[in-house]
């Protein structure tokens, strides 16, 4: 039978452990979130398509046609989804991570599992919308005759990417939502706004080459540049960059689940 | 006692009360500035000008639970019932002390927690199962019991939300009670469903009971911890105040006497009628002791006391003074009216107190209160007061304990049964 004892002021030294007994939690955590995510919608999943189809459009009509920025030999709608895919999964992975906490606030309240569960469930619930609208990628794609190369594969490693890269400050940000509610209102600003200063309308190398690096802080110019590597031919990356985004996101990420892991003895006496 | 399940030792829990520093009257334009910079200051000095008060909810508690025990949790409101079962659930973390679980802790802290409203009632079910610490082929393997037990098979794939609130506190306690852990706690939820399935629900934690599994089971329903419980722990302020045997700390619950809902130091200004010669000073239930309580066994004696003031000290008690007091039910109905006549009782001195008690057993187990009036003979009214000292009676095992929903009434009555046998019919015709 196995024996369990809590006592105060010491991690319980199970966690890890106790994280693979409850990963089928995370994976009904997961499944009830896609089940409710489009119930009571007449498109439903659709929804997971239209939306970053809308906003490749306006994008490339402000970027491509409006300020005319260069496309290289790839179609622009192509280089500009390539990013508003990978995009839109980092922004509501984002949001959603951040404020999972607060919105089971009832069950951290009433059961016991590890809370890490909630922020990675919210994460793999938009890594699934995704997944979906990979395939506007594909449609997109064939309709403009544009042959894919074997760098695709890669694919899936810079999605990983993506999702840690949303993780890191998911975490963060889902612990402080819990003491300060503010928060709430700090990310779908921050969302907001990282779509302009993310290169997703337009081409990295837009930006000047000295300021290309520090450019690279931002974890998603990583993860974008990878995409566009990956999905447009004549894209090489910029690996100072891409390292250097690498770097971020591998401090957030530790920073994220340090400063949760942390906290989280106290989430059922605040919620 | 076998090997200890449940082991815990100086478990401890405090809080912190925030209390807000004495503000003043400032100017406005210093509020405002107040305002503006408070997020900030409470990111860098969270200290800062919100003095925290400790509050320990639970202090200094040891007690160890064997398997198969079923062991109540009682005490009044605010004694730290709900903080003790969040500990022994691993909710929050102690701040002292240590707990030592033997097998896997199911809680059912509140009914339906984790249930989606959108979600239909078989994707519910695997849901609070995984809540529960179920895996998916247990889910899987009790999914028939679990829905023949809460009666919802015509609505299974309907969504919970269009469910009544019945339905929904039934599937939720047959997701639980089909749960196999070793140590089962819950919190307060037989006070839900109509009486059959609350009969049902006693019923399967009595079978998990003798299944040789722990069960910790809070409430404030004295008559069904009586019935299924044998050990009781009973908190008060925070400090296990007694524990042993339930048919010893129920009483010493019940006659702890805290927060008699009595009235007392009434004024002549608060009599109905102004001046008037007589009026309640104040008024109590007490027990046999003469301990103010206001729970009582069925078996234990009601006293009600009041204290009488006087208008005119020096002057006699009219004589025609009458002294009403009638028992009503928690719907207001009056039950019964008794009578007395102060001057009948001796000599009524400043100070002195009037006391009726009620015969016992006479009152079903439920919610009481008095309605208490003093007038003349010639229907004139000087005090009256209604709905004081709210008072309960709880089964103190009758009869009639087994059905605790069953609507007994107002009044238990001894009444005599006799077997009238077929010959003495024939007998008597003739």
């Amino acid at each position: 039978m196995p024996r369990l004892v809590i006592e105060a002021n010491r991690p319980s030294l199970g966690y890890w452990a106790d994280l693979y007994r409850y990963r089928e939690l995370l994976y009904f955590l997961a499944w009830r979130d896609v089940l409710v995510r489009y119930k009571q919608t007449a498109i439903g999943v659709a929804w997971a398509v239209i939306r970053p189809l809308l906003v490749m459009l306006v994008l490339w009509f402000v970027f491509g046609r409006l300020a005319k920025l260069p496309a290289g030999d790839t179609p622009y709608p192509i280089v500009v989804l390539a990013a508003v895919l990978p995009w839109q999964f980092f922004a509501v992975a984002l949001g959603e991570s951040s404020t999972s906490l607060v919105a089971n606030a009832g069950l951290v309240s009433k059961v016991y599992f590890p809370r890490i569960l909630l922020p990675i469930g919210a994460v793999l619930v938009s890594l699934i919308d995704f997944v979906i609208s990979l395939s506007l990628l594909g449609v997109v794609m064939a309709v403009l005759s544009y042959a894919p190369t074997w760098r695709m594969l890669s694919l899936p490693l810079f999605t990983l990417l993506g999702l840690l890269a949303a993780l890191g400050p998911g975490l963060l940000v889902t612990t402080l939502n819990v003491r300060f509610r503010d928060f709430r209102y700090v990310i779908p600003f921050v969302v907001q706004f990282g779509l302009y200063i993310s290169p997703v309308g337009f081409r990295t190398d837009v930006v000047p080459e000295k300021w290309r690096l520090l450019y690279s802080l931002n974890p998603m110019v990583g993860v974008i540049d990878g995409f566009r590597w990956a999905i447009c031919r004549e894209e090489t990356l910029y690996l100072p960059g891409f390292a250097c985004s690498l770097a971020v996101t591998a401090v957030t990420l530790a920073l994220g689940v340090t400063y949760f892991r942390r906290t989280e003895r106290t989430f059922a006496d605040i919620i | 006692m076998t090997e200890a399940v449940v082991r815990v030792e100086g478990l401890g829990k405090k809080y912190l009360l925030q209390q807000r520093a004495e503000a003043g009257y400032a100017r406005l334009s210093e509020q405002l500035m107040r305002a503006a910079t408070a997020p900030w200051r409470r990111l860098t000095r969270p200290s800062d000008r919100i003095a925290r008060k400790e509050f320990w909810a639970l202090k200094d508690l040891s007690f160890e639970i064997g398997s198969g025990e079923v062991v109540g949790v009682i005490g009044r409101n605010g004694a730290g019932k709900s903080t003790l079962l969040k500990l022994l659930s691993r909710i929050t973390e102690p701040t002292e002390g240590r707990i030592e679980l033997c097998g896997r802790v199911a809680s059912l802290l509140e009914v339906g927690t984790g249930f989606h409203p959108e979600l239909t009632g078989r994707e519910n079910i695997f849901l609070n199962g995984a809540l529960l610490g179920m895996t998916r082929a247990e889910i899987r393997a009790k999914f028939d019991a679990i829905v023949a037990f809460a009666e919802v098979e015509q609505f299974l794939d309907t969504p919970v939300k269009r469910y009544s609130s019945g339905m929904y506190v039934r599937l939720a306690f047959a997701v639980a009670a089909h749960l196999d852990p070793e140590i089962l706690i819950i919190d307060e939820v037989l006070a839900v469903g109509d009486a059959a399935f609350q009969k049902k629900c006693l019923g399967r934690m009595d079978e998990i009971a003798r299944g040789g599994r722990t069960v910790l089971f809070v409430s404030h329903q004295m008559g069904t911890v009586a019935q299924l419980c044998s050990r009781c722990l009973y908190l008060e302020q925070g400090r296990l105040a007694a524990d042993g045997p339930t048919e010893d700390v129920i009483p010493r619950y019940l006659t702890s006497g805290q927060a008699i809902g009595g009235v007392s130091n009434r004024t002549p200004d608060d009599a109905v009628t102004p001046d008037a010669p007589m009026w309640v000073v104040a008024a109590r239930t007490t027990a046999n002791d003469g301990e103010p309580q206001s729970d009582f066994l069925h078996t234990s004696q009601v006293t009600l006391r009041l204290a009488l003031g006087r208008n005119d000290p020096a002057g006699e008690i009219p004589t025609q003074l009458v002294c009403t007091v009638a028992v009503q039910d928690h719907l207001g109905r009056r039950v019964l009216t008794t009578q007395c006549q102060p001057s009948e009782v001796g000599d009524f001195e400043a100070d002195d107190e009037l006391a009726m008690s009620l015969p016992a057993p006479l009152l079903a187990p439920g919610s009481y209160a008095f309605i208490v009036t003093l007038h003349t003979h010639a229907g004139e009214i000087f005090d009256r007061l209604s709905g004081v000292c709210p008072f309960t009676i709880t089964d103190g095992g009758s009869r009639f304990a087994r059905y605790r929903a069953g609507d007994l009434g107002c009044v238990l009555a001894d009444c005599e049964w006799q077997l009238i046998s077929a010959g003495d019919l024939v007998a008597n015709r003739f």
